[in-house]
């Protein structure tokens, strides 16, 4: 019956990002980018913007030139083949829908342009319309759609020819939050269904979480780390992807190695943390709101929480479930420490005790970033 | 009043009255006494139109009149198109050159730039001498068609320029990018996707410089001959020379009655049910 879907929901294509490089004069953009994306896999490259992360996805879609490397889609390589031969669907954050054509008309442009015959280019106009749930709307006209039913449209276009790979460039930047959510879920579900290989652009960290399988983190055009969502918040490699992804604190102070722990001083006091210096640079310590508890004075290490650190209580947020508080240190750093709510909560202005396990300590190189996306 | 009872305040329409005022001294006042007559002059009836109807030349004149209004057009088109094409992708420096080169001339007379063109193209102008320069045989431009057709073009493409500029700037350029990964060779994006979209413009360029070209008067007769005379020649001879004003006004009225009738046939064109930045906001 649906012998075009069923083809598709088979086959994603695997991209291999092969030292790709772009230069605009003497600006680099992208310096020897490598990456391989899975058959299948919903890939989202994470980043602030200017880091990299559409310029990729521009050399993948064939919008712009590379300026070195090669771009192989399942080992074909596409790195110098126009972008109307390449076979690829793009959704992009401005829609882009055709302005004169109906939703109908729009959706079957693709398939037009591969001379599919008309009786089979109607049946797949509706499914794909179908599968964004907009399929009474065929006759509509872009400018008579909201912004969520237009990038919907614009879904539907870009997959209706079962192209083995889907890239989208914030697809749901211009949307409301709400929207945005329930947009994320059928993007999944869509991507489930249809089987094909997904890269997603987003400087929202909180989308590539909930949407992707991995997630590459993009800076100064290059890629910091790529992986799956929990392994960059658990154990993120760069100061930069720690701090990216998810709240975090970060501590300064001079290290020194002991036995298999380092060692930092931060106001005056010292912290452990797993693990060998990283390099021969200065260390922080990252460290996640959850894992630092809060405590009165003097309460000192209970479970295993060993690292300890006095401090005064800044800002303090009732979060339901939880309390958040904010905490400035002697040194006038700052930690987020999020904890059950519990007893009577700390005041401001309140002296405490943040306490956590070693373990829980991020040990990175400071490579000078600082929070803030 | 029933005219006042609107949501506009009084004072918005008090504002138009200088307006009005003008127009209908200017306008309505001249042409209603012109049109009366072309009915009353010289014996009340419809003599005046049996002539222009009866007489062949009459004739001959109106449908050169609507030939060479449309071979300007045409010309206008072909030429505005890639020049406001142009305008509309340039960089913000090379768009204000571009924007003067449309302005300046449009500011200069129109009897200015139609003698230039009479030094450009007579038997002895500058064309000539190039052509001769180059090998060429002598080609015949004043008092012909060509002649007439080159020069209301040239005065009229501003007209056709600035309205196609206007709905080029609105079009997404990214529309292509998109038609380009949908599969679309970029020159079959152009003809799908772009020409659609600035075809508004073609028609409200087109239809502007053809209504003015049916009533052009200083550059068919300073470029033009006998074989190239067109209708408001025509009116002006029969005004000015022949003192006959109530053939003069039929003549006109002719004129005016035949420029709404291209109004109605480009009417349908002009309306569309999207609107071309119906993307992203």
């Amino acid at each position: 019956m649906n012998a075009v879907s069923n083809e598709a929901a088979s086959k994603g294509a695997a991209i291999d990002i092969d030292g790709i490089s772009k230069f605009y004069g003497s600006f680099t953009a992208l310096e020897k980018v490598s990456l391989r994306v899975e058959p299948g896999e919903f890939m989202s490259f994470l980043g602030p913007s200017g880091s990299g992360k559409t310029t990729t996805l521009n050399l993948i879609a064939g919008f712009t030139d590379l300026s070195g490397g090669d771009i192989r889609l399942d080992a074909r390589s596409i790195g110098h083949v126009p972008a109307h031969k390449r076979n690829i669907g793009v959704v992009f954050q401005h829609y882009a829908l055709f302005p004169h054509m109906s939703v109908a008309q729009n959706v079957a442009y693709p398939l037009k342009q591969r001379r599919v015959g008309k009786a089979e280019r109607t049946r797949a106009v509706e499914e794909a319309l179908r599968k964004v749930q907009l399929d009474s709307f065929a006759h509509r006209y872009p400018s008579e759609l909201s912004g969520g039913q237009q990038q919907r449209v614009a879904l539907a276009r870009a997959m209706v020819f079962n192209p083995s790979l889907l890239l989208m460039d914030e697809p749901l930047g211009a949307l409301d939050k709400k929207l945005r959510e329930v947009l994320q879920l059928e993007i999944k579900r869509i991507h489930r269904e249809l089987g094909s290989t997904f890269v997603y652009v987003t400087h929202d960290q909180e989308e590539a979480l909930v949407l992707s399988d991995r997630i590459a983190v993009f800076n100064k055009g290059r890629i910091e780390q790529v992986g799956t969502g929990q392994a960059l918040y658990t154990a993120p490699q760069t100061l930069f992807v720690g701090q990216f992804i998810g709240e975090s604190s970060v501590l300064r102070g001079p290290h020194r190695s002991a036995g298999g722990e380092t060692v930092l001083t931060v106001a005056g006091t010292t912290l452990a943390a797993p693990g060998a210096a990283r390099g021969e640079g200065a260390q922080v310590i990252l460290l996640r709101p959850e894992a630092v508890m809060v405590q009165a004075p003097g309460t000192g290490p209970q479970e295993g929480r060993s690292n300890i650190l006095s401090g005064v209580v800044r800002e303090m947020l009732y979060l339901g479930s939880a309390m958040k508080y904010e905490v400035t240190l002697a040194d006038g750093s700052h930690v987020t420490a999020r904890t059950p709510t519990q007893g009577a909560p700390f005041a401001l202005g309140a002296t405490v005790e943040l306490a956590w396990r070693p373990q829980e300590s991020v040990l990175l190189a400071d490579d000078g970033s600082t929070a803030g996306h | 009043m029933s005219v006042l009872t609107g949501r506009a305040p009084r004072g918005a329409l008090l504002l138009t009255l200088p307006a009005i005022a003008v127009l209908l001294l200017v306008m309505a006042v001249p042409f209603g006494v012109i049109v009366l007559r072309s009915f009353a002059e010289p014996v009340p009836g419809l003599a005046n139109y049996v002539w222009f109807f009866q007489t062949p030349v009459n004739l001959t004149v109106l449908a050169r009149t609507f030939t060479i209004a449309f071979w300007v057009t045409a010309s206008c088109v072909l030429v505005a198109y890639p020049y406001a094409f142009a305008m509309s992708i340039a960089g913000p420096r090379l768009r204000l050159v571009l924007i003067m080169c449309v302005l300046v001339p449009f500011w200069v007379s129109g009897v200015v730039r139609t003698l230039a063109w009479v030094i450009l193209l007579q038997d002895s102008g500058v064309i000539n001498r190039i052509l001769l320069a180059l090998g060429f045989e002598k080609v015949r431009l004043i008092r012909t068609q060509l002649g007439v057709t080159i020069g209301m073009t040239q005065v009229l493409l501003p007209f056709m320029i600035m309205p196609l500029y206007a709905v080029m700037r609105g079009i997404d350029l990214r529309l292509l990018q998109a038609a380009r990964s949908l599969g679309a060779h970029p020159v079959k994006s152009f003809f799908q996707i772009y020409l659609p979209l600035s075809l508004p413009g073609v028609f409200a360029g087109a239809t502007l410089v053809f209504i003015l070209s049916l009533g052009f008067y200083i550059t068919p007769l300073l470029l033009g001959g006998p074989q190239s005379t067109m209708l408001s020649t025509l009116i002006q001879q029969q005004v000015l020379s022949l003192l006959s004003w109530g053939r003069g006004g039929a003549m006109g009225v002719v004129l005016l009655v035949a420029t709404f009738g291209v109004l109605a046939l480009a009417g349908p064109f002009m309306r569309r049910r999207y609107q071309i930045s119906g993307g992203s906001r």
